[in-house]
Parts: structure tokens; sequence; C-alpha cells
């Protein structure tokens, strides 16, 4: 990550800790994928272009080979859940990645079978 | 914004929902997110909301960014459609602005009342209050402190008669189940109660 820093960008001020921008440079304008922090994701198969990726977009297509939640990810990467997110929009551009928004009780019938799911994998656990 | 593909088709993908654990600092949040996750608690170092990141402008953000908040959470597997998420909030005041993300549909919140320091969770009621979330509050009880009766916190914080108010220790599994599980049936009641 250190390496992909550059001079023009930010200063490295005491304080400063994390300045993840750097890794998400350029990647903004194709995010188009609103993510949440409980978005749950999955690598999509097929075959992968590698060399265009940043080496934190192919450690996030490997640890997703099962649905986790963007925020799992930013956890287990130690990226921050914002960068993940770019970084993430990026992958589902392109069709490396599946995303699922957050459920949403909007509906009352729906809603109540949820909350009544929900009550009973509590029970169960 | 379930994409279609080929192989994994949206379906293999759970909904994720979240219950948002509060209470001041010290009250017990991690520790009842532990005690129930079936995943060892992950923790992740925000440095801004995106809002306040401005990814591509950089000019206004340096000063900003040196602040850092870490946010606990834990999973609990519903189904195979759902999943459970509980974010343990940001224990101190200067966080606010990592609320509101967090808050953004939370199916409600469970407030840790530390009978140490009752006052810690004024901000945490407040909060959801206003915001329209449900919640309830759980009372931890911590040794040698003073022991209050759930009625005597509800008097103390001026709660509602509706709201579920109960004692807890998030150290026990079992005790942390039945918060969670009052908070979905008191969800449930509203639920039913405006329909
Ligand atoms: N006696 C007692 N101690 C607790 C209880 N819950 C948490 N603690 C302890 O209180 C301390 C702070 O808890 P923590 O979960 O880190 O608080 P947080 O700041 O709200 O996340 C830890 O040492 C816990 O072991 C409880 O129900 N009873
Ligand atoms: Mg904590």
């Amino acid at each position: 990550m250190s390496d992909r820093r550059t001079p023009d960008k930010a200063s490295d001020g005491p304080g400063s800790p994390v300045r993840p921008y750097v890794m998400t440079e350029g990647r903004e304008a194709t995010n188009t994928v609103q993510l949440d922090m409980i978005s749950v994701v999955i690598s999509a198969r097929g075959e992968v272009d590698e060399l265009s990726l940043e080496p934190e977009q192919l450690a996030i297509l490997d640890l997703c080979q099962r649905p986790l939640s963007v925020a799992e990810v930013a956890a287990r990467l130690d990226i921050p859940v914002a960068v993940v997110k770019v970084l993430m929009g990026d992958l589902i551009a392109r069709g490396y990645m599946l995303a699922r928004a957050p459920y949403t009780i909007q509906h009352p019938v729906v809603g109540r079978d949820v909350l009544q799911a929900v009550l009973d994998g509590i029970q169960r656990l | 914004m379930a994409s279609n593909d080929s192989d994994r088709g949206p379906t293999l993908l759970p909904a994720a929902l979240k219950v948002l654990i509060a209470g001041g600092f010290g009250a017990g949040k991690t520790t009842m997110v532990g005690s129930i996750s079936e995943i060892t608690p992950l923790s992740t170092e925000e440095v801004m909301t995106e809002a306040s990141l401005g990814v591509d402008d950089l000019s206004g953000v340096e000063n900003k960014t040196t602040t850092t908040v870490a946010l606990d959470f834990g999973r609990i597997t519903i189904s195979p459609e759902l999943v459970l998420y509980l974010f343990g909030t940001p224990g101190q005041e200067r966080f606010w602005f990592m609320w509101n993300e967090l808050a953004a549909g939370a199916l409600g919140a469970v407030v840790l009342a530390d009978t140490r320091r009752l006052e810690t969770c004024f901000p945490s009621v407040d909060f959801f209050e206003r915001r329209g979330i449900p919640f309830v509050v759980a009372v931890n009880c911590f040794d040698g402190a003073a022991v209050y009766q759930p009625e005597e916190v509800r008097d103390a914080l001026s709660l509602d008669p509706q709201i579920p108010v109960l004692l807890c220790d998030a150290r026990v599994r079992e005790s942390c189940k039945e918060v969670l599980i009052t908070l979905i049936q008191h969800l449930q009641s509203r639920a039913a109660s405006t329909v």
C-alpha cells in the first residue's frame, strides 16, 4: 500500500495514520453501486484480469469466495470501510463481484415474516 | 441492487440486517457483541464517514482524517437468507458523526445502562428517541454497584411505558439472547399496532 503513496497527495502529517484515498485513486468514477456497511458480497466465478486490479482488490476477491458483509471484509483485511466500498464498487462494475443490499423493512407483511424469522433464529441459538 | 450472474445468482446471497448496541463507555457493548456473536467480534478502524472522506477532494480533508474510530461488530446467521449483524456504537460523543451511518436502516437498538453511572446512556436514549429508532434498555449490573429495579431505571430515563427495560449481564450469552428476543418482540408489537 505504502509504495503507492505519491507526494502530491497528502503530507504525512503527525496524527494522519491512514491515507486510504491513495489506494482508491482514480477508481471512484466507475463506482456506481451503492454499497452499505452490511451489503453482502461474493466473488463471481470466472476469469479475472489480475494485472488490471489493485492487490487489495485481489485480496477482496480471494476473501469473498463465500458471502461476507462489506464491514467484515474491511475488518479482515484491515482496510477502512469507505475504501473497501470504492474498491468493491469497481469490482462489481467489472462483473467480478456481486452484492446484495441490506434488508430494509418497508413492506409491513414481509417485515412481519422477517421479524419472526429473526426471532426464531435467535431463540435457536 | 442484487446483480444477475449466470454462475452465482443473487439467491446465493443472504440479506443482512443490523441491530445496534449502544451505551456509555465501558457499559459492556463489546462484551455483549462478543457473548452472542457466532464469530469473534471484528473491528474496523474508520477514518471518517464517506461524506466527509471526499475521496478525490483532498484539500479540506487532511486536517480531519486524524479522527479514527473503532467499530466492533458480530454476526448471527439466522437462515441461509438472513444474517443479523450487531454493531457496538462508538461510546463517545465526539463520534456522533458515525452514528448516522450506523443507524441508517437499523432494525432497532439495545441501550446498555451501566448501573454505576446511569447518566452515560442518556445520549443514546435521546438519539434513538429523536430518530424514532425502536430500542430496549438493558440494565447491565456491575458487581458492587447499586442495584436498580427496571422501573427505577425507566423513571430515571423518563422512558415511555411501552419501551421494555430489563436487567442483563452482558457476559452471559443467555442473558444477551433474552435482550435481543425482547427487542424483536418489541418490534413485533410495534408493527402490530401500526398496521
Ligand atoms: N460485572 C460485570 N462486568 C461487565 C459486564 N459487562 C461488561 N463487563 C466488564 O466491563 C468492562 C467494559 O466492558 P466493554 O464491553 O469493553 O464496554 P464497552 O466500552 O461498552 O464496549 C469489561 O472489563 C467487561 O468485562 C457485566 O454485565 N457485569
Ligand atoms: Mg467497546
